[in-house]
């Protein structure tokens, strides 16, 4: 479904990803840990086509076509979704009539008719009852004095509403406490099914005790340093990122006094 | 207390592809209307006022009104006070009477041009009553002078009087002696002063004791004449205890000089009584460098002559290449109400400076100002408001709430709040923010499927929601679109 292959990017000249690959099959759950400033959200900006992102080599395939050669409403359109780590809000637009523009024009992108009032209140109230929403929050201006359980869980809502092939969760879970993570995992558990994916990127290992991973990577520095199944999670709860961390720069000072000696 | 407070444009963001670029909104309301014309040459002088008070056929007095204008016009000075710059009008190169030739004076809404009905029919009014289920009641003017009005005869029953200007002067004189430049005085201001000198039409409302009108009674004004002025006059009477919700549009075609429209609308409702009265404007804004476009500087005042009256004014502008206005309430009767909701939206090189003045007088009278200014492409839009509270107006009110969107960054929002309290039981409140639509919303947006365009005219209309909401049904939906519309192009 998504197949990176050897991905560099950078923003402001700076080269923050060197080199990702990474290869994603339909009913997979991938999550991508790493420690701070090692380069998730930025590989989740550039996958959804952040514009300040500079992309320096290699290629993303999703779903046999070349995401980066489009622009970012139709890797949404495509079936891509991110779910952000910092939801905006928009002061005055009610969240409904922001989801309806949106389910509608991913259906425009594809072909299909706009929803008509009734069908979409149909589809939301049964997205509702799944995710366990409550109205009230729809019908308040978009994220505008949401607090951080209920951005997140909006999110999750608006991918319930979306139904997206492949979602990339950045940091969902942060700034949650255990009950708004314990809400909103059950929301992308529900959402699963053999023919999507999820990327989830988290500087936790507590979200993956709820969503549970097939494939675990750890990214350091701009690189997947380490890839296995769900067990590394735990080898880095208890050991911390500075195992990781020790490893990779012990290699690298090896390598640079292997070259200084030549 | 007197304050001024300026606030710079601030950029916005740097990053040059993004969220910088100008435009390319179509006006699609620019045609011309083949039809011939009755006009009165170039120029202004004493014999023109003549010639357009003998056109219609006026009594004395108001020709004596219109010279007496004249007289004091002559001494008064261009006001140079608001925020916008162009080019010294020249008031002898412009022609102040122009009227559609129709074969024979209509009799009915049946007899008029069908060039003319053409004319409104694609700007989606329709002149024909039977196939209206809108339910307002269309005066239409085009350049001088009135060409119809609908629904006349329904309104009648009631004893509600809608008609053209010209047409009250003829037929209710005692009428328009009372209230004519009763709450505009003729000395009032240069443009003001024009406007009552050469006035060729406009609308009459009067709706008498008790009424509740039934219908949204509207005005449609339209330029198509070449190097024509519109100066139209618009007086609204509610009496005691009656209702009116009454709504103007306006369009022109486009041409590259720049066209004067000077007009002054007065207000005045009596004891118990309501007006409403909503604006959309969309004169032609002249094209993405500048050049033409309408130069609108419009006197609009209402009165709350009353006890428990109230005026309400909605402003939706999007057109004009210059806005120069002030729809203004003075609160005279006690426990009145007066209130100011607008969306101004300016973009390419559009200038607006517009706001409201809300004078207190009685006692306990209350008002609210809510103004949304969108600055988009090079433009430079002011809010310019004064909230005067009188000495006797005890336990006086006032909310004023001024909000700036900016699109990119190389246009300007200004405020000017000008507050005057003489009486210590007053409240007066002022809050105001500058905002922009970020890179950060419009990605979110993407990321959810819309292109940038639908992201910005969602983004827009959520800011503006507030006073969109204050508008009629019937012409929300029409002014939404025209928000997106006159944006579009201002984000790449």
């Amino acid at each position: 479904m998504l197949k990176i292959d050897n991905l560099q990017a950078g923003i402001e000249g700076r080269k923050i990803l060197k080199g990702i690959s990474l290869d994603i099959k339909p009913g997979e759950v991938h999550a991508i840990m790493g420690p701070n400033g090692s380069g998730k959200s930025t590989l989740a900006s550039v996958l959804a086509g952040r514009k300040d992102y500079e992309v320096l080599g290699g290629s993303v395939e999703f779903l046999g076509k070349d995401l980066l050669d489009l622009e970012p409403e139709e890797r949404a359109g495509e079936g891509l979704f991110l779910g952000f780590q910092y939801p905006v809000e928009i002061p005055g637009l009610s969240t409904t009539n922001f989801i309806k523009t949106a389910v509608n024009e991913v259906r425009k992108y594809r072909g299909e008719e706009p929803l008509d009032a009734v069908k979409f209140l149909k589809l939301m109230k049964e997205k509702m009852a799944l995710m366990n929403i409550d109205q009230s929050l729809l019908s308040r201006s978009l994220n505008e004095g949401f607090s951080g359980g209920e951005k997140k869980r909006n999110e999750i809502f608006q991918m319930a509403m979306l139904e997206p092939k492949l979602a990339i969760l950045d940091e969902t879970d942060s700034g949650l406490d255990i009950d708004a993570i314990r809400v909103v995992s059950n929301g992308v558990n529900k959402l699963r099914n053999k023919d999507n994916a999820v990327l989830l990127i988290t500087h936790y290992q507590r979200l993956l005790d709820y969503i549970v991973p097939d494939f675990v990577h750890v990214l350091y520095k701009g690189r997947i340093v380490k890839s296995g199944p769900k067990e590394l999670a735990y080898e880095l709860e208890e050991k911390g990122y500075d195992f990781i961390k020790n490893e990779i720069d012990a290699a690298e000072l090896a390598d640079q006094v292997a070259e200084i000696n030549k | 207390m007197k304050t001024e407070i300026e606030k710079p444009a601030r950029p916005i963001h740097d990053s040059e592809d993004y969220l910088e670029q100008a435009i390319q909104a179509e006006y699609k309301y620019g045609f011309v209307t083949d039809i011939e014309a009755d006009e009165a040459p170039k120029g202004l002088n004493e014999n023109i006022i003549r010639f357009i008070s003998a056109k219609k056929n006026e009594p004395a007095w108001m020709l004596e009104w219109r010279l007496k204008a004249f007289a004091h016009w002559q001494k008064m000075k261009e006001p140079n006070w608001a925020n916008i710059k162009y080019d010294p009008i020249d008031y002898q190169d412009i022609k102040y009477y122009s009227a559609p030739k129709q074969k024979i004076k209509p009799g009915s809404l049946d007899e008029i041009d069908p060039e003319l009905r053409k004319t409104f029919e694609k700007l989606g009014i329709s002149l024909d009553e039977q196939k209206r289920l809108t339910g307002v009641a269309v005066d239409a003017v085009v350049d001088s002078v009135s060409i119809g009005t609908t629904f006349k005869a329904q309104l009648g029953e009631l004893g509600i009087i809608f008609c053209s200007i010209s047409e009250a002067i003829q037929e209710h004189p005692e009428l328009i002696k009372e209230y004519l430049s009763t709450v505009v005085p003729i000395t009032d201001n240069y443009f003001s002063a024009l406007n009552a000198a050469v006035f060729t039409d406009g609308s009459f409302v009067y709706i008498p004791k008790g009424v509740r009108c039934p219908m949204e009674l509207s005005t449609y004004f339209r330029i198509n004449a070449e190097n024509t002025g519109q100066f139209e006059r618009t007086l609204i009477i509610a009496d005691e205890g009656s209702y009116v919700s009454y709504l103007e549009g306006c369009t022109a075609p486009m041409r590259d000089e720049n066209q004067l429209h000077a007009a002054v609308v007065e207000l005045v409702a009596m004891k118990d009584a309501e007006i409403k009265y909503s604006t959309v404007q969309n004169w032609y804004p002249g094209d993405k460098n500048g050049v033409g476009g309408i130069y609108n500087f419009v006197t609009k005042r209402g009165i709350c002559k009353g006890d428990n009256s109230k005026i309400s004014w909605t402003q939706v502008e999007t057109g004009s290449s210059i806005t120069w206005k002030y729809p203004s309430v003075i609160l005279k009767g006690d426990n009145s109400v007066g209130e100011f909701y607008s969306v101004a939206v300016t973009n390419n090189y559009q200038q607006a400076d517009t706001g409201t003045k809300m004078m207190h007088l009685g006692k306990n009278t209350k008002s609210r100002i809510v103004s949304k200014g969108i600055s988009a492409g090079f433009s430079n839009n002011s809010y310019r408001g004064l909230v005067q509270v009188n000495k006797n107006a005890s336990n006086a009110r006032n909310f004023s709430q001024c909000d700036s969107l900016l699109l990119g960054d190389k246009c300007g929002a200004h405020t000017f709040p000008y507050i005057e309290v003489k009486n210590s039981s007053s409240m007066v409140e002022h809050e105001a923010t500058t905002s922009k639509i970020g890179e950060d919303q419009l990605f979110y947006c993407n990321q959810r499927g819309m292109d940038t365009e639908t992201a910005v005219a969602l983004i827009i209309n959520g800011f503006a929601k507030e006073v969109m909401n204050q508008l009629p049904m019937e012409f929300a939906v029409e002014a939404q679109k025209l928000l997106a519309i006159s944006l579009e192009g201002s984000v790449g």
